[in-house]
């Protein structure tokens, strides 16, 4: 526990380093969104009927942004080789990197989200299945992203490799996110969705992890 | 003595290259081994064999008597392999480095200042790794050799871009930690200055 609270505090200060890391996708996801009204003109109506695809589609592009260079530098200057070489701290040291990955891009997105929820011009009812659905979803997201970004942590340009690794896996989610807030706009029950959504998160929550610390474990082997 | 690390025939082919085949060594408590070897002819990529990192080609590698691949997790509990890259992150300070070390091996550095210090870097603790010399920050890397308590120093070219002080001192630490009944294997392309009490010596040839 020591270890891993000393681990988490590296991500943070790391982050307060490298502070584009988190700030770019976060800008990214609003300036995506304030497009769109601009784009497809300003009718309530219409802006209210897309917008549980658009939030969706803009957080997953934001999140995929975020995790290209997650394991770039670590991989370079050889912390991950000696990591791997030291056994113990490798599965705290992926559990850091995960935690600290959706504090630093699913958390961000969460709090804009009322802000997200005047622009496209939600009611209070969407919005809060709108939040219920990012604080569920954002975590799955920053789940495999860090393990694309582990697969891939080795190629030169690992970008659009790991976009097609990690983006069909993001469909699911995306499905059943928008079409929790589409029941919840034509006041359908939505809890089957939500659970789907508990179901992704527990299932990448057990598996993520360990996958991860093999995928570290190949790129240096 | 007790034997501590040894290679059986040990092979290593990368790149359909063979860089050595058929090398064996016994290392007991207090030894160095000392690989030699032009630039490419595997003394890299022998010590990430022997640090279990890879999977040698044919052969094998025994920790105290018993083949690695049985007993991963103790060998990696007693090794602390530094390889080729620092594994310190320019963009943290050197404190930061040295805590994150600290915290992968479980211990706790009585005074990161003091230590830094001594290895001087006093005045530098602070400022991020990037602004350091590249001397500066292999210091930082190898701070970790004052802390840590494991039996088995893995290191390679642990003596690059430090300053002739500098690798005295690392030399002097080197003989304590053998005085302790510890291991090391390290290469270099620098002569040894110190006179170290049981040396082994490996040339690798560079082979096409």
């Amino acid at each position: 526990m020591v270890m891993w609270r000393a681990l988490v505090q590296r991500e943070l200060q790391l982050l307060g380093r490298q502070k584009a890391d988190w700030l770019n996708p976060l800008v990214f996801f609003l300036l995506v969104l304030s497009l769109f009204p601009l784009g497809i003109g300003p009718e309530p109506g219409m802006l209210k009927q897309i917008a549980p695809g658009l939030v969706w589609i803009a957080a997953l592009l934001s999140v995929l942004l975020s995790a290209e260079r997650l394991f770039k530098d670590d991989y370079r200057y050889g912390v991950i080789e000696q990591l791997v070489a030291r056994r113990q701290g490798l599965f705290s040291y992926v559990t850091a990197k995960i935690c600290c990955h959706w504090l630093s891009t699913g958390v961000p997105l969460v709090l804009v989200s009322p802000l997200i929820a005047v622009l496209l011009g939600l009611d209070w009812q969407s919005w809060q299945v709108l939040l219920v659905t990012l604080l569920l979803g954002t975590p799955v997201l920053s789940l495999l992203s860090v393990l694309g970004a582990a697969l891939t942590m080795a190629a030169d340009k690992g970008g659009i490799l790991q976009a097609l690794i990690i983006l069909p896996l993001y469909i699911p989610l995306l499905i059943f996110a928008s079409g929790a807030m589409e029941a919840a706009a034509t006041a359908l029950p939505y809890t089957g969705q939500l659970a789907v959504l508990v179901a992704f998160l527990l299932f990448a929550l057990a598996l993520v992890p360990l996958a991860v610390r093999q995928a570290l474990r190949m790129n240096v082997g | 003595m007790s034997i501590i690390l040894a290679a059986e025939a040990l092979s290593c082919v990368r790149q359909d290259r063979v860089l050595f085949e058929n090398l064996s060594f016994q290392l007991s408590a207090g030894q160095v081994l000392y690989i030699q070897g032009k630039n490419g002819a595997g003394k890299s990529s022998l010590l990430r064999l022997l640090a279990g990192l890879t999977l040698p080609e044919d052969g094998r590698i025994l920790f105290r008597g018993k083949p690695l691949s049985e007993q991963a997790e103790v060998f990696a509990e007693h090794l602390l392999f530094i390889g080729h890259h620092s594994g310190i992150h320019p963009q943290l300070t050197a404190l930061q480095n040295l805590a994150f070390w600290a915290a992968i091996s479980e211990q706790a550095v009585a005074d990161p200042y003091q230590l830094l210090g001594s290895l001087g870097l006093a005045g530098l603790e602070d400022i991020p790794c990037f602004m350091l010399s590249a001397g500066q920050q292999r210091r930082v890397s190898l701070a970790r050799l004052w802390f840590s308590s494991q039996l088995l120093w893995i290191l390679d070219e642990p003596f690059t871009s430090l300053d002739q002080q500098l690798i005295a001192k690392l030399e002097q630490h080197f003989l304590q930690h053998l005085a302790k009944g510890g291991v090391i294997v390290l290469t270099s392309h620098q002569h040894l200055a110190a006179e170290y009490p049981a040396l082994q010596a490996i040339e690798l040839e560079y082979r096409w």
